[in-house]
């Protein structure tokens, strides 16, 4: 399909709309047509500016009290009552599930702005001029050179017998928290990997997944989280991964 | 009351006015309980309860006022845009004030739609059984709607000094 028509459908793919053929296909095409995937980007990123100007507003807390006086049961007559007895526990178990879909629906959203965050440090970081402040193959250059820069240390793995290669690292932030950026390569493709400190309001460690076109996987191991982000295979982010998590 | 928050930012932006939006969100919660059962088990209770809401406004007097004859097509032509400004050139332009101006400055059906959308991360389906409106127009009306965001903010940005 041409570059236009696939353009069509970005809006649809960015509201995850497109069906799950349609988005695999797409997904293919942003990662040969960097014209495309910039343009995707650049919706996602005005998706969540708009999403974070819209939260704008606060109720106060005297509304809220006025309300719940308002329709809180009242003593009725006994058709009311019924009336009253059916629909209530009915609205309360409504009100309850939406309070888990919201739950449910946070966390993924949550988990997503997340990803798609890491996801453009990866994408500027590579295409800046100078992609790490330290650059180095021996990770006991690298990891000392974080000291003092970030507020705690991490162990890296041992690389020999294995095809990645350790190109440097660099201090980064997410939600105004400072953390390490380390980038591996791997044949053709640089992966990042992102250390923070595990926090509670951080996504919860999840399965690997598929973002943007990229496959992420991250857990938390001894009080710092860390994030796998490439667009190599599923299998070497995960071999990266057990890497990591065996230095950790 | 856990769509409350939501609830009354969604009222806040339609009004524009807090007075308003409390009255309007104070309706909705009456209106629900009373016409609880017209609700039908299964179908979207948070659509629903936007519905009342929107509902709720149009039929104010801001509602009314905000929702002058409006029609599809006739729009297209007043949102027609050129993409010279990329996202990331307006994005970094434009902070959170200057967004949320743009989008108190877009027309009520384009701000709800967007709102639904962006904020409320409804699906096209949810938002098509809220403002009761085709699956089609939804699409058509969210891109519009970016569109004239966009719009906006480029003219926002050119003028500032």
């Amino acid at each position: 399909m041409a570059c236009e028509a696939w353009h069509a459908k970005l809006d649809l793919y960015v509201d995850g709309e497109l069906g799950p053929a349609e988005a695999r296909a797409l997904a293919v095409h942003l990662r040969e047509c960097a014209a495309c995937a910039a343009d995707a980007l650049e919706r996602v990123q005005m998706k969540r500016a708009t999403a974070v100007a819209g939260k704008r507003y606060e109720p106060s807390v005297a509304l809220r009290a006025k309300i719940a006086k308002q329709i809180a049961p009242r003593p009725r007559s006994a058709f009311s009552r019924a009336w009253t007895i059916i629909a209530i526990p009915a609205l309360l178990v409504l009100i309850a599930s939406v309070a888990v879909n919201s739950y449910v629906r946070r966390e993924r959203t949550q988990r997503q702005r997340v990803y798609s965050e890491l996801a453009d440090l990866h994408v500027a970081a590579l295409a800046s001029a100078t992609p790490v402040d330290v650059i180095s193959t021996d990770r006991h250059t690298v990891k000392p050179w974080f000291q003092g820069r970030i507020p705690f240390t991490f162990n890296l793995p041992e690389l020999q017998g294995t095809d990645f290669t350790l190109v440097g690292g660099r201090v980064t932030y997410l939600a105004q928290t400072p953390g390490a950026h380390l980038i591996y390569q791997l044949r053709k493709h640089e992966i990042s990997v992102f250390i923070f400190q595990e926090r509670e309001s951080e996504v919860v460690a999840s399965a690997p997944m598929n973002v943007l076109s990229f496959n992420v996987e991250n857990w938390s191991q001894n009080g710092l989280h860390y994030f796998v982000l490439g667009d190599a295979s599923t299998g070497d982010i995960e071999a990266l991964s057990r890497l990591l998590k065996n230095a950790g | 009351m856990p769509l409350f928050d939501q609830l009354y930012n969604f009222a806040h932006w339609l009004a524009q006015d807090r007075a308003e939006a409390e009255d309007l969100v104070q309706e909705t919660y009456v209106k629900a309980l009373r016409g609880f059962s017209s609700f039908q088990a299964g179908t979207n209770f948070r659509a629903w309860m936007y519905r009342i809401l929107r509902n709720s406004f149009l039929s104010s007097r801001t509602g009314l006022k905000a929702t002058v004859a409006f029609d599809e097509t006739d729009q297209e032509v007043a949102v027609q845009t050129d993409r010279a400004t990329p996202e990331n050139i307006l994005l970094r332009e434009a902070d959170r004030e200057m967004m949320q101006r743009a989008l108190a400055e877009l027309p009520v059906h384009f701000r709800e739609i967007l709102l639904l959308c962006e904020v409320e991360e409804m699906s096209y389906q949810e938002i098509s059984e809220t403002l009761t409106i085709p699956a089609g127009t939804v699409m058509s009306r969210l891109s519009r709607a970016r569109k004239a965001l966009r719009r906006i903010l480029q003219k926002t940005i050119a003028g500032k000094p």
